[in-house]
């Protein structure tokens, strides 16, 4: 099927190799991915700092750069949460009904990584391989917006190779929150140090997730102390294979 | 234009802190002995509440009744009072209406001072720390003593409450020990820090105080309006004893914790101790309807508060708040709270609930930093149990501060600029192009300092330096979009086309 990739503006940025796995992935699996070049931001950053009216025009812009795309997919449970649950309140709130209801249906054609591999394409196997020891922290927004649930997991424990170990206290945010992680600097730091302190325990040599923002977070810690652990997207780890 | 509902005034009662939260909670970080009692004592409260929820297989049909409740009473809260205060008065009581902290204190210090005595006891009460009730008694030679066990530890250890429902969370039992052989008359000076040894402290103290009070003060988790009921649900009965052995009872409520029915005290009976103690039904649940000749107090008094509420209903997207239960669930399961206790919010109502509740109350911009203190991760939301969407009132109240504070500081035209330059796919490669200029700030793909306000981020992490290539750029290479990088693109091309043909 065709497929349009929703590569968000930090994975386009700062981690374009999230981006190419999820493509690779996605073509791999026999789909034709596209990428819509006037794609920029779902406004998450302005709508969660209370700048909903810098957000609108992110929203209209979005919504009109997909419109004709049949299935969405994004690397980031966070940015399809905004698009999700976001969008629509948004347009509403200054009164674009048309918006609101032109978002929301777009909302239901967008797909985070994992839900689409499961639910749409049916899949738990991807046919990965990936010879390392991995533990996995499921990103706040993934799991209480999305509730993706067990749906990376399924695809994680099917990858070969991979040794995958629990994360204790998995479900506890590991601090970021965008601009949180600068506005409440300490308060950020504190849960960080308590989310490095659990994937030390597991002795993983990779901390994967669904979401760039909170694996920056939580790498950027780990990269200070030269932990020896590093943090790898899920797209990455399942785009992987043993060419 | 109308003049706007006030809110709760400045100058008294508890609802504002003296510092922003971010700065108040870097001196509540540094505290290891805090973090430890809050993490061993929310982290045992979270589990007792995970297994009594689970045990319940229509938990979820709970909250959505809970919820339902409270928006049906709000939105008809006008008639619900006025029956409420029928209610009460042909039943033996006396309603009294406060605009304000500093109306109700002067209603309940005037009563109490009318009886002649000097000294009350309370029942635990959040509305009444809110309002700052126990400094206005003391002003008027009113001494009040908290029998709660817990608000009598941060009585005596001239505190503040830190938990809604365990307001000494933030003390361990070596702590109480201390505060009880510094503070509490005629305390044994061999006292032990067994919670045995501290409870029977507590109970010899408080129990002349039981048998001596003229004046009992509480507050209310519920009040029912078709009947003019109040009812007070606690662990320890010092509740019951206030409730029941003076001669007066005043009773302080905010104008939302009523309920239209005795019929649906039946889902908040079960919402409530399950949410807040973990436990199935809490050991005491008081109830009294007016005045009954012979038993009890001869004389009730009920205080209804505004204090900002009204002003909090009046917005569509931040009522909700005026939801709570006051369970505290939200408290226990919020990693920020967990790791900054309660002081640091400044208000009596800590944690999620209040970071949407205080500012409300006194208007966003006496408490602005508080919509700020959460990471939005959501926990609050699963675990309360009337459904306030904590995250989306956080951002609606963020939004509320934003436009309140105009378009003229940094963060304002930094926002601005942003949007106006992602809003372009032009504008945003260009920026793109732009920000590799960091890439000279990088070490092996690592910035390890950046200038304000980044530094807070690089004052614990590093930031990854820009990649060589964004990915649009690479898809443009590879994927014969514009020129630039077309010689390499070809060879990927290549290899994808190979590929392609390998798996067909």
């Amino acid at each position: 099927m065709r497929v349009a990739l929703f590569v968000t503006c930090l994975a386009d940025t700062l981690f374009p190799d999230v981006g190419k796995a999820t493509v690779r992935l996605l073509e791999r699996l026999g789909h034709q991915v596209e990428f819509p070049q006037a794609q920029t931001c779902c406004g998450q950053m302005h709508t969660n700092s209370g700048y909903l009216r810098d957000a609108l025009p992110l929203v209209r812009h979005f919504t009109e750069v997909f419109a004709g795309c049949a299935a969405i997919v994004v690397p980031s449970g966070s940015c399809t949460g905004s698009v999700r649950h976001q969008h629509a309140m948004v347009a509403r709130r200054f009164g674009d009904e048309a918006l609101a209801r032109r978002a929301g249906q777009l909302a239901a054609r967008t797909w985070e990584l994992s839900e689409f591999l499961t639910d749409v394409l049916g899949l738990d196997d991807v046919g990965a391989y990936y010879p390392h020891r991995v533990t996995y922290h499921p990103t706040c927004h993934s799991l209480r917006l999305l509730r993706v649930a067990d749906r990376p997991l399924r695809l994680l424990r099917n990858v070969a190779g991979l040794d995958l170990v629990e994360l204790p206290d998995a479900e506890v945010c590991c601090g970021f929150g965008g601009t949180f992680a600068v506005k409440n600097a300490d308060v950020s730091t504190a849960m960080l140090a308590d989310k490095m302190r659990s994937v030390l325990a597991t002795g993983a040599e990779v901390c994967t997730a669904g979401d760039s923002s909170c694996l920056m977070h939580i790498g950027g810690g780990l990269s200070r102390l030269r932990a020896g652990t590093r943090t790898v997207h899920l797209a990455e780890i399942l785009a992987s294979t043993r060419d | 234009m109308a003049s706007p509902i006030p809110t709760a005034p400045r100058g008294v009662g508890h609802l504002r802190g003296e510092e922003p939260f971010p700065v108040a909670a870097r001196r509540a970080l540094a505290d290891p002995q805090l973090r430890r009692n809050l993490a061993r004592a929310t982290s045992t409260i979270r589990g007792k509440r995970a297994a009594v929820v689970a045990e319940l297989p229509d938990w979820e049909q709970l909250r959505t009744a809970g919820q339902a409740i409270k928006a049906h009473t709000l939105r008809h809260l006008d008639g619900y009072l006025t029956e409420l205060e029928r209610q009460v008065t042909a039943r033996g009581g006396t309603v009294h209406w406060a605009a304000d902290a500093s109306a109700a204190n002067q209603i309940v210090t005037g009563l109490v001072t009318a009886t002649g005595a000097g000294e009350v006891v309370k029942v635990k009460s959040i509305v009444t720390d809110e309002i700052g009730l126990n400094e206005a008694l003391a002003q008027a030679g009113v001494h009040a003593i908290e029998t709660d066990l817990a608000e009598l530890i941060v009585q005596l250890g001239r505190d503040r409450p830190s938990h809604i429902l365990v307001p000494a969370i933030h003390r361990n039992r070596a702590e109480i020990r201390d505060i009880f052989l510094r503070e509490m008359p005629g305390v044994d000076p061999g006292l032990t820090d067994s919670p045995a040894a501290l409870a029977e402290a507590a109970r010899r103290y408080l129990r002349r105080a039981f048998l001596s009070a003229q004046v009992g003060i509480s507050g209310a988790n519920f009040a029912i309006a078709e009947t003019g009921t109040l009812c007070v649900v606690e662990s320890e009965g010092n509740g019951r004893m206030c409730l029941t052995l003076p001669e007066t009872l005043i009773t302080v409520m905010g104008i939302e914790k009523l309920i239209p029915c005795w019929r649906d005290l039946e889902v908040f009976l079960q919402l409530l101790p399950r949410s807040s103690t973990g436990e199935r039904m809490n050991p005491y649940t008081s109830m009294w309807t007016g005045v009954t000749p012979g038993d009890g107090p001869q004389a009730f008094h009920l205080v209804l508060l505004d204090n900002g509420r009204t002003a909090t209903l009046a917005d569509p997207a931040g009522r909700q708040a005026l939801h709570c239960i006051r369970c505290s669930a939200c408290l226990n399961v919020c990693p920020v709270y967990e790791r900054t206790g309660g002081h640091a919010y400044g208000s009596v109502y800590p944690g999620p609930i209040g970071a949407v509740l205080s500012p409300q109350l006194t208007g966003v911009s006496d408490n602005a930093s508080l919509p700020f203190a959460s990471s939005l991760c959501g926990a609050c939301y699963d675990a309360c149990p009337v459904k306030i969407d904590i995250p989306s009132v956080l951002v609606h109240l963020r939004a509320r501060e934003v436009a309140a504070a105009g378009h003229a500081h940094p963060e304002a035209i930094t926002m601005a600029a942003a949007s106006w330059v992602m809003a372009s796919p032009a504008r945003w490669a260009a920026a793109q192009h732009a920000s590799r200029l960091g890439r000279v700030l990088g070490r092996a793909g690592r910035i390890r300092r950046l200038p304000p306000p980044l530094s807070g981020w690089t004052a614990a992490r590093d930031a990854p330096a820009p990649p060589a290539q964004t990915f649009r750029q690479w898809w443009q290479a590879e994927r014969g979009g514009a020129a630039g990088g077309r010689r390499a693109g070809r060879t990927r091309r290549q290899w994808w086309r190979a590929e392609r043909r390998g798996r067909q």
